[in-house]
């Protein structure tokens, strides 16, 4: 009931614009699959093509093994849950949940059921008779995964469902529609800009810039070892120095740079590009005496307790800024500003990334 | 009204209520009460006007059951006075007209709001407005010409082969449905596509996603939300077909007759202009019955118009 979905040297133009650019990607049946990326770099048009609103213009899709070419989006066994929705504001709740049974010629009372225990599912019971407008929009949600459900889609693409949302609901809802994907064991691809949504709901993430697929990988990978700089920068904060690789052995590499020389990984496939070295603030220490290696003098300038992390900001000699966030374990100490500490990286966890693959000429 | 004080100040306020008064009360209402108030008056020699002989009655009224003629619907023949024969005929053909332009009007209404690229629209507009700056009368001449016997219509169906023999097109009413379709159908263009255009185009694009053969779209979807503009539209298109004058006059063969005529007839032939008032109200009154009783059934309310 669940399919797969191959997308081979996927290519979508507009005009001379390349929306997508060469995209190639396995999606597993049942799986739960995000595209991640800033905005206008080519979600939606994937989605779109995947549900037959738009034809690539060169490569092909297949769903469940079955090339889609010439395939209108009735056709397709795929449901697309709309950025805004597009619930039918004229029919009532359970009429827009079995809209799909509807023109399938199902029964009036078969469609009623079903709608009704597709409202249970999404724990929107009582919403049956009632209209889009009575609804708060975490309800309108629900009754767009119900209506989309009622198909029995293979695949479900969601394109932003809750961009629209504030964050408390945002939370509940990623919480929700992951264990309604477990639940029905249908393939989800959800298309986000929110690094956080992609990370937290997802079984594997595509990582996109600029009509180009970036990295795939699980949210692990994605973070712990971006490819590029790109995928590093924008899932999550980093500290990036420029500088020149000395020498390089084994997947190590010294790196210098204008505020001392660094030992980090180099990832593979960087060798002899231009790489910039990578820190996660979060991997970053800071001790009164210096480390054994990767350590560089600096001035605490601002400190910013947040919580559950404090966020250092520190000043080297030569006037470049560097951040920190130190975990609150409760007795963590606050570095008082002005203070003179070091700070070090951790070579293992410091990385020498290439820029972004591709690019729109 | 606080708000218009409070932005404008007294001066204007005091001249925007009074220019709206003035038009509503001298330029509309004032017409109306005094042709009211002579149709129920006889028509009398200028002498007796204000006499013992000028008094109110409903006679005016009365007189459209005057002059019965036959009329046979299907197998029935019926006995029926004349004017409220060429009554129904008015409505009848109103209506006929009302829906053939809802026919011809809804796809292109629906190709310019959702089919069409943007950039096209602006030239497409102005195709559909150019024939507007061309006078009604000198429109309805055009097709009077074309529809003629040996007009240039016939000439060219003829030469495909279509037809074999020269075709009477200005018989009965078909002339006159021709030229109202023509004069009116962009009343019927606009609010459609207004209502189409201001559906969201994602609604379209679910009901297709979620397996719906195009007529479905258009049954389920589009016609539910763009009913209030089919509603304005024909409204439109209704009344001003049924008040028209000049379109009957010039294409209606001597069969064809339209209320209109018939007032016109009172008012500029018999000089009668009390019974053409009585008539005049008589439509009036009937046809926005006829709305609102249509309207009704349809389950359009007057709010859904106006919007
Ligand atoms: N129909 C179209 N005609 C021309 N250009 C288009 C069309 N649709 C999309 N584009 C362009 O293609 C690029 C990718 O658009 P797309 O909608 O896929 O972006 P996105 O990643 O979904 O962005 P967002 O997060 O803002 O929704 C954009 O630069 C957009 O301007
Ligand atoms: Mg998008």
């Amino acid at each position: 009931m669940s399919a797969g979905i191959e997308l081979e040297n996927v290519v979508c133009d507009f005009g001379n614009f390349r929306a997508v650019d060469n995209v190639n990607v396995n999606i597993q049946p049942g799986e739960f699959f995000s595209f991640l990326g800033p905005s206008g770099c080519g979600k939606t048009t994937i989605l779109r093509m995947i549900s037959g609103f738009n034809e690539p213009t060169k490569g092909v899709i297949r769903i469940g093994g079955k090339d889609m070419r010439g395939q209108r989006p009735n056709q397709r066994p795929t449901a697309l849950i709309f950025q805004n929705l597009a619930l039918f504001p004229l029919m009532p709740i359970w009429e827009n949940i079995s809209f799909g049974l509807e023109v399938r010629g199902v029964d009036k009372a078969t469609r009623r059921k079903r709608a009704e225990e597709l409202l249970a599912l999404v724990d929107l019971p009582d919403a049956a008779d009632k209209m889009v407008s009575q609804l708060s929009g975490g309800q309108k949600q629900r009754v767009a995964i119900a209506r989309a459900l009622a198909v029995e889609p293979a695949v479900m693409l969601l394109d932003e469902p809750l961009s629209a949302l504030d964050l408390k609901l945002r939370q509940h809802m990623r919480a929700e529609l992951r264990a309604i994907q477990k639940r029905t064991g249908v393939t989800f691809i959800y298309i986000t800009h929110d690094q956080g949504e992609a990370l937290a709901m997802s079984d594997r993430v595509g990582v996109m810039s600029q009509g180009r697929l970036q990295q795939v990988a699980n949210p692990r990978d994605i973070y712990n070892n971006p490819v590029n700089g790109f995928v590093a920068s924008f899932v999550g904060e980093n500290n990036i120095l420029t500088g020149s690789v000395q020498n390089a052995a084994d997947g190590m590499a010294s790196f210098a740079t204008p505020i001392g020389t660094f030992r980090a990984r180099l990832v593979d496939g960087a060798n002899g590009k231009p790489v910039k070295l990578y820190i996660r603030p979060e991997h970053v220490t800071l001790s009164e005496i210096p480390g054994k290696e990767n350590s560089v003098p600096v001035t605490i300038s601002d400190v910013a307790f947040e919580g559950n992390f404090i966020a250092v900001q520190a000043q080297t000699e030569n006037g470049t800024t560097l951040v920190a966030e130190l975990r609150n374990d409760g007795a963590a100490t606050v570095p008082a500003t002005g203070s003179k500490l070091h700070m070090t990286f951790d070579a293992q966890r410091s990385a020498l990334l290439p820029d972004a693959v591709g690019g729109r000429g | 009204m606080q708000e218009l004080l409070r932005r404008y100040g007294v001066g204007l306020t005091a001249a925007f209520i009074g220019l709206t008064a003035f038009w509503l009360l001298i330029l509309v209402i004032l017409p109306n009460v005094t042709l009211f108030e002579s149709s129920f008056r006889p028509y009398l020699p200028v002498v007796d006007v204000g006499g013992p002989l000028d008094t109110y009655s409903l006679n005016n009224y009365m007189k459209v059951f005057g002059v019965p003629v036959d009329v046979s619907v299907l197998w029935m023949t019926f006995q029926v006075p004349v004017h409220i024969k060429i009554f129904f005929g008015t409505i009848y053909y109103s209506t006929l007209v009302t829906v053939i332009t809802f026919l011809l009007a809804y796809p292109l209404a629906y190709y310019l709001a959702k089919v069409v690229s943007p950039k096209s629209l602006p030239t497409l507009f102005l195709l559909l407005f150019v024939p507007l700056w061309v006078s009604e009368i000198l429109r309805s001449f055009a097709w009077f010409i074309i529809l003629a016997f040996k007009g240039p219509l016939n000439a060219l169906l003829l030469n495909i082969g279509l037809i074999d023999a020269p075709v009477r097109w200005i018989s009965g009413y078909n002339s006159v449905i021709v030229g109202l379709v023509y004069t009116y159908v962009l009343f019927m263009v606009f609010p459609l596509y207004n209502a189409i255009q201001s559906l969201d185009t994602n609604q379209i694009e679910a009901a297709e996603d979620l397996g719906a053969p195009w007529w479905r779209i258009h049954q389920r979807v589009i016609l539910p939300h763009a009913k209030p503009g089919i509603a304005s539209g024909s409204v439109m298109v209704f009344m001003l077909c049924a008040g028209s004058l000049l379109v009957p006059t010039l294409l209606g063969s001597t069969s064809a007759q339209w209320f209109t005529q018939t007032i016109q007839q009172w008012m500029l032939e018999a000089l009668d202009w009390n019974t053409g008032a009585a008539y005049a109200f008589m439509l009036l009154i009937l046809c926005t019955v006829f709305v609102s009783v249509v309207m009704r059934i349809f389950r359009v309310k007057l709010s859904d118009i106006a919007k």
